[in-house]
């Protein structure tokens, strides 16, 4: 565990979060099962065992490939779903130890805005009513006041408010991102998860959102947990940024430290593949081998069977995450061998 | 074939949807050259008209959609207008289309090897064995790792990346003179995509591939290609040295597209942003296209600008290129 340097609490704290998806066996699964065939229920450790700590104001970036369980996180910190095993604290409370009105604000002050801005807004809602439902049903603000604070929270997003009466169908994909951003403001919150949100959308616009996001964390004073399989996107916008790989954090480290010296080996392999303007005729020297299923996972390191610089204990047990000095913290065993030598 | 010959050239070709609600122009005479070897980047935000030059070029542009104008020269011969059964000997054969999602272009009930070696045998009068011992190969090729045992599994069996790699190795088979690879990496993870960029960029050397990279995406143009056309609303609005392009863009799209992209020394600042979105190619009027966007539009901007050639090597068409700017 990491010694707090702020003397205020953590806006938000994961301790040892673990998410297991168990897929059942249906009837006639179970059939088969005891009549001897080789079916089983099949158990998914989407999260093992993540830690973070989110300082208000930052922006903390979460980056992995597909199925690294980093939308689950997400998902878990939005409160959408609950963890298997570990704790949530928001502003050093136990949420799930809340009394429940305090957890329903809870709730409210941690917003989620989506990848995609065709599926998360309802077709047969206008836009006045997607934005400004939720502030009057949780009495943010009462129902007179309503048309002035949708016309000021639209145009803190960059929509144009006397397109209040329209549905989400009659925008493009770059405005329906603002109307997912403004609903999420809509509530007044302190803390944003952004998933994926901006990979859907085209460069131009992309810029325009992550614009948008810059703007509105200083607005609003907002925290953000980004999460993004695109690194560009991720270091561009992250103070701090956690490298996840089938459910754990591998390396979590301040921006700039990260990307000048990343200490894992995936990491290191992840951001050497990133591509960027500045590199022209790449010489593309790729990790092998591809994400193996979470379903079963390898023994010992998650990462061993792709790591080039893998040895003897990386196949037999996990390593933990460790701090590294400063805020890096990196789950690797040739940081053993490394601090042994320095000591 | 000569040296010096193009593998493909494209002039002015235009490929027009003519629908109820108007003629959509989504390719609006573009001209350009491969060469053999070569990697080409067509780079776009969507709608702009990357993908219809694709499928013009494999003859695939179905009604309402109509290739209006212009040729495209394949080794010396134009595709426009040839009859579909000669087309059917090039489409495949001598050109072959990667497509952005693999589970599009493989038949989700049919094995690997069935598709593979009806790839071969619809091209080549060869026998079965010979046939499954090429799809074989081309599966190796592509670093698919226990090639024998793979050809005999179903497309669900295989992981994106996977499937990716069948899709191209499918598109090797028939040894092709051009790909056209249509976002093929965008749907995949970043230790994939440079997987697949690395059997890409191999291909190109080893075996004199021409290629064209369709994408939105100009980071990964950046590292992979040789030239690069920029497209806006079915035109090319610069062309050039991928260098060249990337470091000194003429046209001010090419410029505010490279401002946004997200980059080491731009870390936390705002991104140069592009006003507005991309026009409906129905609504289009005369003149450029995007100069309701454009800091740089003026009254001149009103009427179509013509391709000019600031410096050897690239062309822009524009009115107030960024030519100043070094």
């Amino acid at each position: 565990m990491i010694v707090a340097q702020n003397p205020s609490p953590p806006i938000l704290e994961l301790r040892g979060i673990s998410k297991r998806f168990l897929k059942e066996l249906d009837f006639a699964g179970r059939m088969a099962e005891r009549l001897g065939a080789d079916i089983h229920e099949e158990l998914v450790h989407a999260v093992d065992n993540v830690s973070l700590k989110i300082q208000q104001g930052q922006v903390v970036g979460l980056a992995g490939e597909s199925g690294c369980g980093k939308s689950t996180l997400g998902r878990i910190v939005a409160g959408i779903l609950d963890p298997s095993e570990g704790q949530v604290f928001y502003r050093g409370q136990d949420v799930a130890l809340m009394p429940a009105a305090q957890a329903q604000a809870t709730a409210l002050k941690i917003q989620m805005i989506f990848q995609d801005p065709f599926a998360s807004l309802n077709p047969r809602m206008r836009v006045q009513d997607i934005i400004g439902e939720a502030p009057v049903v949780h009495g943010i603000i009462s129902r007179k006041e309503r048309e002035d604070y949708l016309d000021e929270i639209m145009l803190s997003c960059g929509l144009d408010p006397s397109y209040k009466r329209r549905y989400p169908h009659q925008f493009s994909g770059g405005q329906r991102q603002r109307i997912g951003i403004a609903r999420a403001l809509a509530v007044k919150p302190e803390f944003i998860v952004c998933d994926e949100s901006v990979a859907a959308l085209d460069v131009s616009i992309q810029a325009q959102i992550l614009n948008l996001f810059i703007e509105l964390r200083e607005k609003f004073n907002l925290t953000y947990l980004f999460i993004s399989h695109d690194l560009g996107v991720i270091e561009h916008i992250s103070d701090h940024i956690a490298i996840m790989y089938l459910g754990r954090i591998v390396e979590s480290a301040p921006s700039e430290a990260l990307f000048e010296n990343p200490n894992h080996p995936y990491t290191d392999a992840l951001l050497r593949e990133v591509p960027r303007l500045e590199n022209r005729h790449a010489e593309f020297a790729p990790i092998r081998g591809e994400v193996p299923s979470p379903l079963a996972p390898p023994a010992g390191c998650h990462f061993h069977p792709r790591c080039p610089r893998a040895f003897d204990p990386c196949a037999k047990s996990a390593p933990q995450l460790v701090t590294l000095g400063g805020e890096r913290q990196s789950a690797c065993f040739l940081n053993d061998i490394s601090m042994s030598k320095n000591g | 074939m000569s040296q010096s010959q193009p593998t493909l050239q494209i002039e002015d070709l235009k490929t027009h949807f003519l629908t109820k609600a108007g003629d959509v122009k989504a390719v609006d005479g573009i001209s350009f050259n491969v060469n053999k070897g070569e990697v080409l980047g067509l780079v776009g935000e969507s709608g702009c008209g990357k993908s219809v030059t694709g499928f013009s070029i494999m003859g695939l542009i179905d009604h309402p959609g109509k290739i209006v104008g212009g040729r495209i020269i394949f080794n010396g011969t134009d595709l426009v207008g040839l009859a579909e059964t000669e087309m059917r000997k090039i489409r495949g054969r001598k050109i072959a289309l990667i497509f952005q999602d693999p589970m599009m272009t493989l038949n989700p009930v049919l094995r690997i090897d069935t598709q593979m070696i009806e790839a071969i045998q619809a091209h080549e009068n060869v026998s079965r064995k010979v046939a499954r011992l090429r799809a074989r190969d081309a599966l190796g090729q592509v670093g698919i790792p226990s090639p024998d045992e793979r050809l005999r599994a179903y497309p669900h069996q295989f992981s994106g990346g996977m499937r990716q790699r069948v899709a191209i190795a499918i598109a090797l088979l028939n040894k092709p003179d051009l790909i056209i690879a249509d976002e093929p990496t965008t749907a995949l993870d970043v230790t994939i995509q440079a997987q697949i960029l690395y059997e890409a960029q191999k291909l190109c050397r080893d075996t004199g591939t021409a290629m064209i990279w369709i994408t939105h995406d100009l980071t990964v143009v950046a590292g992979l290609a040789d030239r690069i056309c920029v497209m806006y609303a079915g035109r090319i609005v610069e062309k050039g040295g991928i260098d060249e392009v990337l470091d000194d863009p003429f046209h001010p799209y090419t410029y505010g597209l490279i401002g946004s992209v997200p980059s080491r020394n731009k870390r936390g600042s705002p991104l140069y942003q592009i006003p507005g979105m991309t026009p409906s190619l129905l609504k289009l009027g005369s003149g450029c296209a995007f100069r309701e966007r454009c800091s740089r539009a003026d009254e001149a901007c009103k009427n179509m600008p013509q391709a000019t050639k600031p410096k050897p090597g690239r062309e822009v068409r524009c009115f107030h290129p960024h030519l100043e700017t070094s």
